[in-house]
């Protein structure tokens, strides 16, 4: 008890007086913090010097969650609709003549060459289609299978690895266009990830109405240029689309002239003569190209701007529009001008997303659940401080200063290692200021026993610590478990909830165990006491 | 000043003969449990149904829930339940499931959101879409379930295999009188209720384990003493720590239930009816269940290994 080695209690104390620098941020002002951030010499890490401030949960400061689901189903049949032209190529490039057409199936294409030459012509072509170069065959598992069966029928499916290849990769694209979208809407700090295997998850702080970011969210943005169909088009060419605007639908060329993929940029702006919000937009060289040949050839015709199979506008051709530029008119609104400049901008999903999960809460929700969250942490911390203090007299008030400390801890570590604080977490705190106490109430009981059965006090000082020790480990270690698990298994606020369990428990053991030790060690050897203060 | 002292200093209570009382009414207040939730069933909140929650507050005024239900049902199909709901002109509103999928939900909300956006502010607005429900049910069964396992490992790793086993009972005691507790009370049961009963396990076990750490020292101490006996020893000795923290934590926990707000609300209440229940199971069921598993045998089997000082699972 007396050995308290020097060199311990200069960890202790510097560690509770880390603990106190780094939760200080969070009382300090936006600008102040960011003042210091800027402070900070290049030469040392960012994260030794305090200035991160407590990052609150969506539930606190207000915002939008929002879960979407990426269309497996248009992925793959975007994929076998690519199957089927390359197919197609290879049949054209072989001169392969085939008995019927095309076959489509759910994951792949079947073809039918009765010739057996050509057949094995046909697979030698499609093998080396299938498994790409020979540099990254037999790296990973195929995407790709191909059968031959015996009545001369190819079948090409994709494999549950492909689908899954491309649902990543179309995942990844769209997480890269969504951050654009979201980016552009000028919100602070949005957090777009990923989830699980074909999900996104985007969280965006302190937005009023979220209509706006999912309306963003939510659209394709598949922009086409395309001609109005003539009277007199063989209706397989031809298909019907709604106007945007107004009802009605109107015969669009299945033909696209010019894709989204090639604009390079689009603002918003206002037309010089009916003052109308329009969008303006550029086309790179190739679809600069298309464009330029397309409207030389069809002066005179109507062309059909489509968004998401949906008619925009159809403005008539006057004259070539060779420059690559061009303007969108559509009766739009200032904001809705300005919202497609964004999506156009940001480029088209891959596949359509679906909103699975949506949880918005509006900033005075907040507020609210802050100021509800302070008063239960400041009742709860007066009651069990008085009931230690009652309890246990001085060796009560150690375990108070220890409390708090264990609590300045949690603030620390979050604003450290940057969790989300959640109103969740807060309970999960306050249930902690009476857990924390509970491992001093052992170590207290346990010396009371160990007087009362006739230890000196020195004595059943030591034994009371060093008993009551792994107990505490134990009884800890069970709390832990649970409290991990549900981090593993929880989501959202309830994850806030597991993160200041488990903090809580870590600076538990350090604060009730060694810093009350250490009090009491001083207490020893400077008063001199002859017997138990409680 | 005269301190205070919840228990006396030495206590000799008679624990183990009180099982003949504890272990039936356990069992009822199980049956009645298990009952509950079959019969009148849980009320279970739109994180496991799946459906949308709305809280708004009035711009002014109060809250007309006769108006809005009268409305609500108009737009969306199925049950809806309308409440007053915190402060005065709040109110929320809850329905299922709507058909259409994942983007009938959307529609449906919006169009409740726009019939109410003059008169109200939305405090709070959550769509569970049935995709992510249905794995919500899962995950949150798949935690609970493992986190008893995983404690099940390690007790059984730390003591004999029947202190595992006893606070495995204890622990499910605890769980399913919580569930009927749920059922009971009617009290909504969401993401948040998980972790409720989560930290109860958590919570019972801590309080299980220390009892249980007295016993395992108390039976090397002792060689010869009857169990029944030396398990009321250990009771005793730690009762005045089970009570103080059990007071601790409560004392927490009722300043979350008076200031913590409506969302923190049930699930304070969870977690104090979980404390009182976990201190009880941790004394009247963890503890007298060991005589039943043999614990004296466990207990002389140790004492053989102790000599490596080792605390792993004697071969008993």
């Amino acid at each position: 008890m007396m050995r308290f080695s020097r060199f311990k209690t200069v960890a202790v104390l510097l560690l509770a007086l880390s603990g106190f620098l780094y939760a200080m941020p969070s009382m300090l002002s936006p600008d102040t913090r960011e003042a210091i951030r800027k402070g900070i010499p290049s030469f040392v890490p960012a994260w030794v010097v305090p200035h991160q401030a407590i990052v609150l949960g969506l539930d606190l400061q207000g915002g939008s969650h929002v879960l979407l689901e990426v269309d497996t189903a248009t992925i793959i049949r975007t994929q076998v609709n690519t199957l089927r032209d390359d197919v197609r190529r290879i049949l054209r490039e072989e001169k392969i003549a085939l008995a019927g057409g095309i076959g489509v199936q759910a994951r792949g294409v079947n073809v039918r060459v009765s010739d057996s030459a050509e057949r094995t012509r046909l697979m030698g072509k499609l093998r080396e289609m299938a498994l790409g170069p020979v540099l990254t065959r037999g790296t990973s598992a195929p995407t790709m299978e191909l059968v031959e069966q015996p009545d001369g029928l190819v079948v090409l499916t994709l494999t549950e690895v492909g689908v899954n290849e491309r649902v990543r990769k179309a995942l990844d694209q769209a997480i890269e266009v969504l951050r654009r979208r979201v980016d552009a809407l000028g919100t602070t700090e949005p957090n777009i990830q990923r989830q699980g295997i074909d999900r996104i998850l985007v969280e965006v702080p302190g937005l009023q109405d979220p209509r706006k970011l999912k309306d963003i969210l939510g659209t394709t943005a598949q922009l086409e240029f395309r001609f109005l169909a003539e009277t007199g088009a063989a209706p397989g060419d031809v298909e019907n689309m709604p106007f945007q605007e107004g009802g009605g639908n109107a015969p669009v060329e299945k033909r696209v002239i010019v894709q989204g993929e090639d604009l390079i940029d689009a603002q918003p702006a206002f037309d010089s003569r009916t003052r109308e919000p329009i969008v303006n937009f550029r086309f790179n060289v190739r679809g600069s190209q298309r464009f330029g040949q397309a409207t030389t050839e069809g002066v005179g015709r109507s062309l059909a701007i489509v968004l998401d199979k949906k008619v925009i506008s159809a403005p008539r051709i006057q004259t070539p529009i060779t420059g690559g530029s061009g303007q969108i008119s559509g009766h739009f609104t200032v904001e809705s001008a300005n919202n497609l400049a964004i999506l156009l901008r940001a480029g088209a999903l891959p596949a359509p997303l679906t909103i699975v999960e949506e949880r918005t809460v509006g900033p005075g929700l907040g507020q609210d659940s802050i100021a509800a969250g302070k008063l239960a942490s400041y009742c709860a911390t007066a009651l069990v401080v008085a009931l230690m203090m009652i309890t246990y007299g001085l060796f009560g008030i150690f375990a108070n200063v220890a409390l708090v400390i264990h609590v300045v801890l949690i603030f620390a570590m979050m604003s450290l290692l940057g969790s989300t604080l959640t109103l969740p977490g807060i309970a999960g705190i306050v249930l902690t200021i009476g857990t924390a106490v509970d491992s001093n109430v052992l170590i207290y009981e346990r010396i009371r026993e160990e007087h009362r059965s006739g230890r000196s006090m020195i004595s059943a000082l030591e034994a009371g610590f060093d008993r009551a020790f792994a107990t505490i480990i134990d009884s800890n270690v069970t709390m832990f478990l649970a409290a991990a698990l549900l981090f593993l298994f929880g989501s959202g606020p309830v994850r806030g909830f597991a993160v200041t369990m488990i903090l809580g428990i870590i600076t538990t053991v350090v604060t009730a165990v060694t810093m009350t030790r250490m009090m009491i060690a001083v207490w020893y050897r400077t008063a001199r006491p002859t017997h138990l203060p409680f | 000043m005269k301190l205070l002292r919840i228990v006396p200093d030495v206590t000799t209570f008679g624990f183990m003969s009180f099982r003949r009382v504890s272990f039936p009414l356990s069992a009822i207040l199980s049956v009645v449990s298990v009952a509950a939730f079959f019969v009148i069933s849980m009320n279970f909140g739109i994180d496991f149904t799946g459906g949308t929650l709305i809280e708004m507050q009035a711009r002014q005024g109060k809250a007309d829930i006769s108006i809005v239900r009268e409305a609500a049902s108009d737009l969306a199909v199925g049950e809806i339940e309308v409440q007053e709901f915190g402060t005065a002109g709040g109110v929320s509103i809850r329905f299922g499931l709507q058909p259409g999928g994942e983007q009938g939900q959307q529609q449906v909300m919006e169009r409740v959101k726009s019939m109410f956006e003059k008169d109200y502010e939305f405090r709070r607005v959550e769509v569970v879409g049935p995709r992510v429900s249905g794995e919500l049910v899962q995950s949150g069964t798949l935690g609970v379930v493992l986190s008893i396992v995983a404690v099940l490992i390690y007790l059984w790793f730390r003591f004999e295999w029947q202190f595992a086993v006893g606070a495995v009972i204890a622990t499910l005691h605890d769980l399913v009188l919580t569930i009927g507790f749920f059922a009971v009370t009617q009290i909504e049961f969401n993401m948040t209720s998980i972790a409720a009963i989560l930290t109860i396990v958590g919570y019972s076990l801590n309080d299980t384990v220390v009892v249980f750490d007295r016993i395992r020292e108390l039976l090397r101490r002792y060689k010869t003493m009857p169990a029944a006996e030396l398990l009321d020893l250990s009771i005793n000795s730690t009762l005045s720590r089970t009570l103080m923290t059990s007071v601790a934590t409560s004392l927490a926990l009722v300043a979350l239930v008076i200031y913590g707000g409506a969302v923190i609300k049930s699930f304070s209440w969870a977690m104090i009816f979980g404390v009182l229940i976990g201190t009880y199971s941790s004394i009247f069921i963890a503890a007298p269940v060991l005589i039943y598993l043999g614990v004296r045998n466990a207990g002389e089997a140790d004492q053989i290994e102790e000599s490596d000082a080792s605390l792993t699972t004697p071969k008993s």
